[in-house]
């Protein structure tokens, strides 16, 4: 098995659409990295590159300690799992997940052994001497995956492989998709579109914009500690909050203040915005990072608002709230009481409070 | 489908159909029945007492005997299935090839090298003998069968790339990509993915370059002379039509026989010319 390294890759179409800027990356030896972004941002690109489908306009491409620029796809040892499955539809199950190994000339008998194997792994033994049609799109994305480990290669390439399952066999497989990666161990570099299933399955998430990468980390860090604006409101659901403030020292402190609310960031935080003082940021707060208010909360983290949408989702209460000119969702404990209209004193919890640069979006 | 009373089925469904497939079927009932009625009704005149067009009371096998004993009809036959097969099979392999690298590689002016194929389909037969002719002559291969092997493919590879060139475009180019990271070269992945699969569309592209070759006419009429070397289409009008003098019986006997090879290979491979038409390749 092997790492693989992206080095300051560049891929212009026709000379024109500029679908991947400098691309970065150092995929460690059995991690599992998710590149998640919105659609058009260059991620299936990316993957395209490091398989081989797709040339590389500038930049390198390591596999293991291989430039692989100028390898076709065969002889880079990787498996793809494309989002339409790809099953060759004139072959049996058996033939499909075998039809790798015989284009390597592998024994017959190794063939069986390692067909068995997989389908053993993905529990469709009884699958075998179907073909692609008479399969459901579960029972094809489980072949298409056998399709890809019966090969043993260096790495798994995976572009949106669940995005045509419905909502239940995708959060079946994707748990699968985990289990699998921790018994075979095999580097993996994942896209999708889908921040929750980036946050599942990455040992590592890269999110990327416009062809860019916007930040790299450990799905946790990336939550907690965002670079910047957009990989803010990206992750998490339901998203971040957002409200333009501009920053003022009032009385010694340093407040930032928006239409409808007040907000006195902790000591330390100041201190990195103090740069700022008397210019914009936009300020951040999660949802579940607000509460109801009581007595004891810091004057300068709180501000009242009016309800607008309560959605009670079970496990949580979601209260749409406005406050000024502002839209503000809070997610509350579901033993609230709250009607329509009431007016609120929410407050946020002090080190969760988030400020980015109003010009760079870059988190302060 | 229709749905309510069953009249409505009957109105709207059997009976248009009925009507469509009289309407396409007489053709070959008159030649059939043409063929099986002995001279003495065929010329009988319309106010006759006893004139009936559509039916016969005597069939004979006289004008097919005529057409095999004293035509050298078994060899045109012969000479048509030959040349229909070996320019179909030319065109066959170099349409799926070309159809394959104008709808997959990317090479410069691909686009424009298509539409130009398309065109070189468009022009008429009728002017496209005339310059053609030299080339036979200057060749020597006037009254040979190479003559129609050689020059059926002008018009039959355009029209096949053309198909394949569709067909290929709508397989999925994941299928070929996956088998090339499976370990295939573009030339195996092509072999043992792309091709299996296209099979419906081969056999489509097949079948319509046989027919069009089996009933070509121009050329055959200009670049063979002698009778031995005709095709059926022109043997059987130049043989049994002397002046204004028009053998019918025989002349429809030999249409009757010269459509039945086509026939076979139309019911033969009807299930998947069908789905070659409509181009369904399911993942
Ligand atoms: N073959 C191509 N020719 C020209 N431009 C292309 C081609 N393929 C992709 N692009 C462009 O490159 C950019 C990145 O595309 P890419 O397919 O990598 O996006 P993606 O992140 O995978 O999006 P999605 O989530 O929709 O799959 C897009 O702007 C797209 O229009
Ligand atoms: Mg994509």
């Amino acid at each position: 098995m092997a790492g693989v390294s992206i080095r300051q890759v560049n891929k212009l179409y026709d000379g024109a659409v500029h679908a991947v800027k400098d691309v970065s990356l150092e995929i460690h030896d059995k991690e599992f990295v998710v590149l998640v972004g919105p659609s058009g941002c260059g991620k299936t690109t990316t993957l395209r590159m490091v398989a081989g489908l797709e040339s590389i306009t500038s930049g390198e491409v390591l596999i293991g300690d291989t430039v692989v620029n100028e390898l076709p796809p065969m002889d880079r040892d990787i498996a793809m799992v494309f989002q339409n499955y790809a099953l060759y539809p004139h072959m049996s199950v058996f033939d499909n997940m075998a039809f790798g190994l015989k284009m390597r000339k592998f024994a017959r008998a190794e063939i069986q052994a390692r067909v068995k194997q997989a389908a053993d792994i993905l529990g469709i033994h009884e699958l075998l001497h179907r073909k692609p049609r008479q399969l459901s799109g579960g029972q094809r994305q489980r072949v298409a995956l056998g399709r890809a480990i019966v090969r043993h290669p260096q790495v798994f390439l995976f572009d949106e492989p669940l995005s045509n399952l419905d909502a239940k066999l995708r959060v079946q497989m994707r748990v699968e998709l985990k289990k699998l990666h921790e018994r075979l161990g095999t580097t993996a570099i994942y896209v999708t579109h889908d921040q929750v299933e980036a946050m599942t399955l990455g040992d590592r998430v890269v999110v990327m914009k416009d062809g860019l990468v916007q930040q790299v980390g450990e799905p946790l860090e990336l939550y907690n500690a965002p670079a910047n604006r957009f990989v803010a409101g990206f992750l998490g659901s339901p998203a971040m909050n957002f409200v333009e403030v501009r920053l003022a020292e009032r009385g010694g402190a340093l407040w930032a203040e928006g239409d409808g609310l007040r907000i006195q960031p902790l000591p330390e935080q100041a201190g990195r915005l103090a740069r700022l003082n008397g210019g914009r940021a936009t300020l951040g707060v999660r949802p579940e990072d607000l509460r109801i208010a009581n007595g004891s909360d810091p004057e300068g983290l709180c501000f009242e608002a009016d309800i607008e949408v309560i959605e009670k989702l079970g496990a949580q209460i979601l209260l749409d709230t406005r406050a000024g000119s502002h839209t503000i969702v809070a997610s509350v404990e579901p033993t609230v009481r709250a009607r329509v209209h009431d007016r609120l004193r929410l407050a946020i919890n002090p080190d969760r409070l988030h400020f980015f640069d109003a010009a760079n979006e870059a988190a302060i | 489908m229709i749905e309510g009373a069953a009249w409505r089925k009957w109105l709207f469904f059997y009976l248009p159909l009925a009507v469509f497939v009289i309407w396409l079927l007489f053709p070959f009932y008159w030649m059939a029945i043409t063929t099986l009625r002995p001279d003495g009704e065929l010329y009988r005149p319309w106010n006759a007492k006893n004139y009936e067009p559509f039916w016969t009371a005597n069939p004979t096998l006289d004008h097919i005997m005529l057409l095999l004993e004293e035509t050298l009809f078994p060899t045109w036959l012969w000479n048509t299935m030959l040349i229909a097969l070996v320019s179909t099979l030319i065109s066959l392999v170099c349409g799926v090839f070309a159809g394959y690298a104008l709808a997959r590689l990317k090479f410069p002016f691909a686009g424009s090298l298509g539409t130009g194929i398309f065109i070189t389909y468009l022009v008429p037969q009728t002017l496209l003998f005339i310059p053609l002719a030299d080339v036979i002559r200057n060749f020597r291969l006037g009254d040979t069968p190479w003559a129609l092997i050689l020059t059926y493919p002008t018009f039959l590879i355009p029209f096949c790339t053309w198909l394949m060139m569709g067909y290929f475009k709508a397989i999925p180019k994941e299928l070929e990509e996956c088998a090339r990271i499976d370990g295939a070269s573009r030339w195996k992945a092509m072999i043992y993915i792309i091709l299996p699969v296209a099979v419906p569309g081969i056999l489509s592209a097949g079948i319509f370059a046989f027919t069009l070759s089996w009933n070509e006419f121009i050329y055959a009429l200009v670049f063979l002379s002698s009778s031995e070397q005709k095709t059926v289409p022109v043997g059987v009008v130049s043989e049994l039509i002397r002046g204004d003098v028009f053998y019918w019986g025989p002349l429809m006997a030999g249409a009757l026989m010269g459509s039945i090879p086509v026939a076979l290979v139309y019911s033969f491979f009807v299930e998947h010319y069908v789905s070659g038409l409509t181009g369904s390749v399911k993942g």
